[in-house]
């Protein structure tokens, strides 16, 4: 990775609006920067303006209000041809006319490269995604698979310092895609490109990138690495879409400082929790726990840590963890999930427990 | 395949071969499909298929030559057509009676205008003849008559001629008849001959048979009371001349054998007349040996004489030659109508490939509405668009008018954009372009618009990743409009018959011209043979160089 001091803002969103027709804006208020190298992945649910965004960047939509610069310039007027930005799209968009070699060549051709060259570019892009015997083959000849390493190539071969990809992996199957995640995510640390990554699957987004921009309603509702976005969600949106979530709502009683606060649940149950986004007395609240979080082995329980009563509505078996469904404080929704561990109890329905977790793990977000 | 020599076939379940099995599975399946397309399928056949067939056989089928002829074509097939002579006696003898039995029938100027098509003159020439043809009978009736005044009457005849054992003969006459007017000679015609007078007057009996059959079952008349016809004298006296018959007529007891053998008394009294010389007494062109050539060269029942004449040759005695260059029209209309074609179907695609993409690249509302734009001209007319476009294109017409108007054309010289080929190919293309832009369109729709982002995004310049990713994904539509219209082109009537004048017509205008018009059946079906042969021919080579495969009309 390149020294991220060096160019903090190599891609900067300022302050960019785009609306389709004139009445709605898609997106609003965009303010994004970006370092050289980094892996940036934006995430959100259909209509959240990220792949908007992802075509301004690349030129083919442009932006209604604001400025886009890349490496320092504005490129708003200039065509997509001339940025230079390498593109993936979702259904390859491998030119079915052509074969592997001629389509890797193209945007080397098209930048009148000499032959020699081009073909020395080509068998290196092919080998870099394990393709060296394809050459010859059409794209309709090629599995999904296939087409998306060469769809990849085809976007690196050029030597492009951005990288955009959208949704790339979303017509592959589960085992496919988690290989190609880890593949897609090694050339682009070892090739050291920026990379956008416009996804609606979390997981891609948590395991492949360095940053996360979470999309919804045309804002940017969190930008953070993985780490945080999962364990510290700014608002109940990201809270919700990350990962698996128990809520609770109430309202807050009583604010001890920036790290705790008292909530009385809906259900009449007082509980500490840490105060993220409520600032004063008698905001409702959403209370958010993450099903990791919570412990129902009352030995494991660590000091200061808050109990509510609860009944076992539902337990799965899953292998690795066991789920278990709760009613807790009214919510039938509560579920906690624990390691499939040799003391771990394997709770029947309708069996009461005692359940915990820390203050700092129980988050007040906006109701 | 090893079940066949290892295990022998395979078994299915209940012990049957596998492979009889499934084919008994399949039939019901198979009869089904065959009942749902069955009224379709014999629709096409009787109404499209057979015509067409029976069509495109008229152009080889020459038939009509040897069954109006059939006695003279076989007596001329010994004639040597480069000896500059007229034929033998022979010849003229039988046309004589194949002339006289046409004659009677009104086939002779069907048969005149068929051999007109070869050679101008002989429909007149058969049409004379055949009229004048009774007065050659006249020739031996007469004098017949004056010596054995029994012979006037029908029923001496009948009587003369009737007896048993003649059926042969009479059914070998009656084929004939069939041949000529085909399927009008069936029944009774209320006549035997008798075996004796058939051995004794043989070209006689024939002819009287000839004359029975035609007025039993074409006049409906009763035979026994009737008179024959002149020909039968005339075969009477040529039967008179050979010395053999004379002796056998004289030791001939059956019926009216006195009659004949005051007739063979009389020998001197008929006419030494021949043949040749009473035709030439009708016509002069009848010693003519061209028309002798002609009539050799298309007596077989089967010719290739209309294809040498679609493609600008004709029959001559030493086979095929090239027509004189005054006489040559046709090669000329093949090459101008599939020149036309091609400049007809580049027009369209220049001026339809642009509609196409814009009408695949717009929202599907708009396009839709546009489209209907596009479809307008096959609501309208076919003969009401071209007749729009005589009223625009002609010298004192809407676009003359307007240039004129303009100042871009002197009003002296306006130009001429009809009667000629820039009006075919105005009109044409107009009318043809609903099938240039159509599986464009179609082909278009199904080119994803991610190809031209991605070929952009590296690095192409609008124009280049048109020519290079979004273009050669739409060949295919252009080849399948390209392969609608041009065929569709070379096949069409009324747009260059209305606006074509004579430099703009096609060979389609000449085929309908020998349908109506000219009624030389057999030339338009060879015409139109060479036309299908040139278009399949053309399909292949498109097949082989671009691909059938490449062709989409959509999906």
């Amino acid at each position: 990775m390149l020294d991220a001091s060096v160019d903090q803002s190599f891609v900067k969103f300022d302050r960019v609006q785009k609306s389709y027709d004139g009445e709605n804006l898609v997106v609003k208020d965009l303010n994004l920067s970006m370092p050289k190298g980094e892996f940036l992945t934006m995430l959100g649910p259909s209509g959240s303006g990220k792949t908007t965004c992802l075509m301004m960047l690349a030129g083919f939509e442009t932006a209604t209000h604001g400025e886009i610069l890349l490496d320092g310039n504005p490129i708003n007027n200039i065509p997509p041809h001339k940025r230079g930005i390498g593109m993936v799209f979702q259904n390859y968009a491998l030119f079915p006319h052509m074969t592997v070699a001629e389509n890797l060549a193209f945007p080397l051709e098209v930048r009148k490269m000499d032959k020699a060259t081009r073909e020395e570019k080509v068998k290196r892009a092919l080998d870099m995604v394990q393709m060296g015997a394809f050459g010859g083959r059409r794209p309709a000849q090629l599995s999904g698979g296939q087409q998306q390493r060469i769809a990849l190539a085809r976007a690196l071969v050029f030597e492009p310092e951005l990288v955009l990809m959208d949704e790339p992996l979303g017509a592959l199957d589960k085992q496919l895609r988690e290989h190609m995640q880890f593949e897609i995510t090694r050339l682009a640390h070892d090739l050291g490109i920026t990379t956008v990554y416009v996804t609606h699957d979390q997981t891609e987004a948590l395991t492949m990138s360095d940053r996360v921009a979470v999309f919804e309603d045309g804002r940017i509702q969190q930008l953070a690495p993985p780490d945080t976005l999962y364990e510290e969600p700014e608002n109940s949106f990201v809270a919700q879409f990350i990962g698996e979530n128990n809520t609770l709502e109430g309202v807050v009683t009583k604010i001890n400082g920036p790290d705790l606060c008292e909530v009385k649940l809906d259900g009449g149950e007082l509980i500490d929790a840490k105060p993220v986004n409520v600032s004063n007395v008698g905001d409702r609240t959403r209370v958010s726990i993450r099903p990791e979080r919570v412990e129902m082995n009352q030995e494991r329980l660590q000091d200061g840590a808050h109990t509510l009563k609860a009944e076992v509505l539902e337990f799965i078996y899953m292998g690795d963890i066991f789920r278990t469904r709760l009613r807790v404080a009214g919510n039938e929704e509560f579920v906690v999930k624990t390691r499939n561990a040799p003391d771990q109890a394997r709770l029947k329905p309708g069996t009461h427990v005692d359940i915990g977790w820390l203050p700092q793990d129980c988050r007040a977000l906006d109701a | 395949m090893s079940d066949t020599t290892t295990s022998g076939p395979m078994l299915a379940a209940d012990g049957t071969p596998l492979k009889t099995s499934l084919a008994r599975a399949l039939r019901r399946q198979k009869l089904r499909a065959l009942a749902l397309i069955a009224p379709l399928l014999l629709f096409v056949v009787i109404t499209f298929i057979i015509p067409i067939a029976s069509m495109l056989l008229r152009s080889v089928e020459n038939e009509i030559v040897s069954n109006t002829m059939p006695q003279a074509t076989e007596a001329l097939q010994s004639w040597d057509a480069s000896s500059d002579t007229p034929p033998d006696e022979a010849v003229f003898q039988a046309l004589y009676f194949d002339l006289f039995r046409a004659a009677e029938a009104k086939e002779h100027t069907k048969l005149g205008t068929r051999l007109n098509y070869e050679q101008t003159g002989t429909s007149s020439l058969f049409r004379t003849s055949g009229r004048n043809l009774d007065k050659v009978g006249e020739e031996w009736q007469d004098p017949i008559e004056d010596i054995a005044p029994a012979l006037k009457d029908g029923e001496t005849w009948y009587a003369m001629m009737s007896g048993t054992g003649g059926e042969a003969l009479l059914e070998s006459r009656r084929a004939l008849w069939n041949q000529m007017v085909p399927g009008d000679f069936g029944g009774d015609v209320g006549l035997t001959l008798s075996t004796e007078i058939i051995e004794l007057l043989p070209l006689t009996s024939a002819a009287y048979a000839d004359w029975a059959i035609f007025e039993a079952l074409e006049k409906g008349r009763d035979v026994s009371s009737r008179d024959p016809w002149e020909a039968v004298y005339a075969a009477l006296g040529l039967d008179l001349r050979a010395e053999a018959t004379v002796a056998a007529v004289n030791a001939y007891q059956g019926p009216h054998a006195d009659d004949l053998r005051l007739l063979t008394a009389n020998l001197d009294q008929l006419p030494d007349l021949t043949f040749r010389d009473a035709f030439a007494d009708l016509d002069e062109d009848w010693l003519d040996p061209e028309v002798w050539q002609t009539i050799q060269i298309y007596s077989p029942s089967y010719t290739s004489g209309y294809f040498l004449n679609a493609v600008d040759m004709e029959k001559g005695p030493e086979g095929a030659q090239a027509r004189p260059d005054n006489q040559r029209i046709y090669n000329k209309l093949f090459v101008r109508t599939l020149w036309m074609s091609l400049v007809i179907t580049a027009s369209c695609i220049v001026l339809g490939y642009p509609v196409a993409w814009i009408l695949a690249n717009l929202p599907m509302r708009t396009a839709n509405v546009l489209m209907i734009l596009v479809l307008l001209p096959f609501w309208t007319s076919l003969l009401v668009r071209t007749s729009a476009w005589k009223v625009l294109l002609q010298q004192q017409g809407v676009i003359n008018d307007i240039l004129v108007w303009l100042g871009f054309v002197d009003d002296a010289n306006r130009l001429i954009l009809m009667n000629n080929a820039t009006g075919t190919v105005i009109a044409m293309t107009h009318i043809l372009l609903p099938f240039m832009i159509l599986p464009l369109y179609s082909v278009m729709k199904t080119i994803p618009p991610t190809y031209l982002r991605a070929a952009k995004s590296l690095g192409a310049t609008n124009w280049t990743a048109f020519w290079r990713v979004y273009f050669p994904q739409s060949v295919p539509g252009i080849g399948a409009g390209s392969i609608l219209v041009f065929i569709l082109a070379i096949g069409y009537y009324i747009t260059p018959e209305i606006v074509g004048g004579t430099d703009g017509v096609f060979i389609s205008n000449r085929i309908a011209y020998h349908i109506s018009s000219s009624l030389n059946w057999g030339l338009a079906a060879a015409l139109g043979t060479i036309l299908l042969a040139v278009v399949l021919l053309l399909y292949w080579l498109y097949d082989r160089i671009v691909g059938i495969d490449n062709v989409k009309l959509g999906g």
